[in-house]
């Protein structure tokens, strides 16, 4: 894969920056990589971005021409879920295409390069590329006490995220973390833990939330940046429509379930072996804008809720504190016990309010009023 | 009691009415309608059922009726008689809606004796419905930008937009369940009250709400 390859020496990145100068297209030729597999790619990705199959043949001949863009991805405050959905995938080819189809200059988990020769090749490529670059930011951003918490080489992830993304063409915040700082950023958030468009707003960011992110959506992309020249059109909340704007709900398989009134009551009952909705369970897909139910994971092998567990919602902002209890429908009320749900207070409430009037009732009930004087009888 | 010492005043007026018990109507509905979809009941036996559905269009239907209602009153607030104005509702601000609402917070809490009488919206009560009227419009903001996530970039969903800049997504879905035990909570006090006021006042205040009369004392200035 040319990432080894291109960030081991300087030597060998000058070879790949003449390699930059071939297309895609050849580039996947001299690769080994067939024809048909390469035309399954795109029909793939064509399906990815939402785009009639008629586009195909487009999506082929623009790839076929277009250049190697430059890529650096940056891990900050992560688990690197990310990197790792990327490398994973079952079946090898359309990680291998969009590996090579880009030219990974640094990445701190795959590449050869370490200490200062990695800071070198990252130096080089956002001096040598600016403003032509793609970055992708993995893990979200430390900013309290100057961002102290998560540092990299001796500068702090806030100061390596102004510099590289505020100077790349557009960034690519993967995963829930980096995209509105995810699991660091819940509550009491203890080292100020933000998402990139927070951290740096100047930048053009593209936020793939996820825990973690579809590979699928990221090569998606980057291919729609490759084909169209431009960035996809995006939601109120940074993310591409073509990923995230439909809800999980209505496009679920268990969504026939969910109408006829066909739920799971317990974990494996009856109803769970034979794949009811998982409403009752806690599934936050109601509340979920994501591909998952039609893109799948591990090369459209599974999701959540196909393998019988409701969706946690991962892919929202302040998912881990607004999607929780896992296992609940609704959140807790906040400012009341772990166990009291909305309906226990609410019940309370108007249980109170009963035995308030009736006692007021009562009373009234006892007392001789004074009528007013004309109505007074005899 | 003789009828001789009473007058007849016509103080609801037919809009006024009708909101009301298509109100109550569709309150009634949505709150059954939405105890189910809030905890359901696993009632389908096959898959080509449809009984949440059914039970979310119902939700819907009466949603629409709900807010053509509430809005109708609240434009009628504007054009209607005095009675129905939205003076009424903050009697807190003005000097003899004070004093109104200090006799009838009296007559609540067992000081005074005498039944103060009113001849349009019971001053105590005006305050409420105010606050349920803020309840009615959380209802129907939560409640339609819940019901537009099913398009999103639709126009629905794109007017709401503030809504989901207000809320998270689940927090949104607790304010609309929430709101709805609230509302229980002032129906409870509301009935009695005019059970109370219906009994104490001899104005018939119960079924002025259906026939739009009340019956006083003292004669309108
Ligand atoms: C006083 C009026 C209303 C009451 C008492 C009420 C009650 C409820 C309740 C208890 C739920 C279940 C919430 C949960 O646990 O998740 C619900 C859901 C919902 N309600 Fe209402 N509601 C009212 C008005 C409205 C209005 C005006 C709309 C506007 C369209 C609306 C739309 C919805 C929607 C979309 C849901 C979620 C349905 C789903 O997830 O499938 N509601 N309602
Ligand atoms: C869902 C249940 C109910 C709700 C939410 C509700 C709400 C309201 C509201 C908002 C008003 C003010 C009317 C206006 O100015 O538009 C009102 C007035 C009134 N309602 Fe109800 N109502 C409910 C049920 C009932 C029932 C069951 C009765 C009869 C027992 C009743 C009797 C009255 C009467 C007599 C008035 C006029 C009293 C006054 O304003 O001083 N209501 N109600
Ligand atoms: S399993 Fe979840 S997403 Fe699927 S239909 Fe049921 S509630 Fe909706």
């Amino acid at each position: 894969m040319s990432i080894q390859k291109n960030s081991d020496t300087s030597e060998k990145a000058e070879q790949s920056a003449e390699k930059r100068e071939y297309s895609v297209g050849e580039i996947l030729k001299q690769r080994g990589v067939s024809r048909r597999d390469f035309l399954k790619f795109c029909t793939a990705m064509t399906a990815a971005m939402s785009l009639p199959a008629s586009f195909a043949p487009s999506v082929a001949q623009a790839l076929d021409e277009v250049k190697r863009p430059t890529l650096v991805w940056l891990n900050f405050q992560d688990c690197t879920g990310d990197t790792e959905a990327l490398l994973r995938a079952s079946n090898p080819t359309v990680g291998e295409i969009i590996l090579d189809i880009l030219s990974v200059d640094y990445h701190e988990t795959i590449m050869a390069a370490a200490g200062h020769q990695a800071d070198e090749a990252l130096e080089n490529t956002i001096t040598k590329y600016k403003g032509k670059y793609l970055c992708v930011v993995e893990g979200s951003i430390s900013m309290k006490d100057g961002g102290v918490y998560g540092c990299t080489s001796g500068k702090t992830h806030l100061e390596i995220a102004r510099r590289v993304c505020g100077s790349a063409l557009a960034t690519i915040a993967i995963g829930t973390c980096a995209a509105y700082g995810g699991i660091a950023a819940a509550v009491p958030n203890p080292t100020g833990a933000v998402g990139v468009k927070d951290a740096v707003p100047g930048a053009t960011v593209i936020n793939l939330p996820g825990c973690p992110c579809n590979a699928d959506n990221l090569t998606a992309t980057v291919v729609h940046y490759l084909v169209f020249g431009k960035i996809p059109a995006m939601d109120s909340k940074g993310r591409p429509l073509f990923a995230y704007g439909k809800r999980i709900h209505d496009n679920c398989e268990r969504r026939p379930h969910f109408d006829a009134g066909q739920y799971v009551e317990h974990w494996g009952d009856d109803a769970h072996r034979k794949g009811f909705c998982l409403y009752k369970m806690g599934c936050k897909g109601p509340a979920t804008f994501h591909n998952c139910p039609t893109q799948r994971y591990n090369e459209k092998t599974s999701w959540p809720v196909a393998s019988g567990h409701g969706c946690a919602g991962c892919s929202e902002p302040q998912f881990w504190d607004t999607m929780s209890p896992l296992y609940r429908r609704l959140p807790n009320v906040p400012g009341f016990g772990i166990e009291a749900t909305a309906d226990k207070i609410g019940l309370g409430l108007v249980a109170g309010a009963g035995a308030a009037f009736a006692v007021h009732g009562a009373l009234n009930a006892l007392r001789k009023d004074k009528e007013p004087e004309e109505t007074k009888e005899g | 009691m003789s009828e001789s010492c009473k007058f007849k005043c016509y103080i609801w007026e037919l809009p006024v009415r009708w909101s009301h018990w298509v109100n109550v109507l569709s309150i009634s509905i949505l709150a059954l309608t939405g105890f189910f979809i809030g905890n359901p009941v696993s009632f389908g036996s096959s898959a080509s059922d449809f009984t949440m559905g059914w039970i979310r269009f119902v939700h819907f239907t009466a949603a629409y009726a709900f807010a053509v209602s509430v809005l109708s009153r609240i434009i009628w607030s504007l054009i209607g008689n005095k009675y129905a104005g939205w003076k009424e509702f903050f009697p807190l601000l003005t000097a003899p809606g004070r004093e109104r609402t200090i006799k009838m917070l009296r007559y609540y809490m067992f000081v005074d004796k005498e039944v103060p009488e009113t001849v349009g919206h019971n001053p105590l009560a005006t305050s409420a419905y105010f606050a349920l009227f803020l309840l009615y419009i959380l209802m129907i903001l939560t409640g339609f930008s819940l019901y537009a996530e099913h398009a999103p970039g639709g126009i629905m969903h794109k007017s709401l937009g503030f809504m989901y800049s207000l809320f998270s997504n689940q927090g949104m879905r607790l304010a609309h369940h929430a709101s709805m035990w609230m509302i229980f909570g002032f129906i409870i006090n509301h009935i009695y009250s005019a059970w109370l006021m219906d009994i104490k006042e001899h104005g018939s205040e119960i079924s002025s709400m259906f026939s739009g009369y009340k019956f006083t004392v003292k004669k309108e200035k």
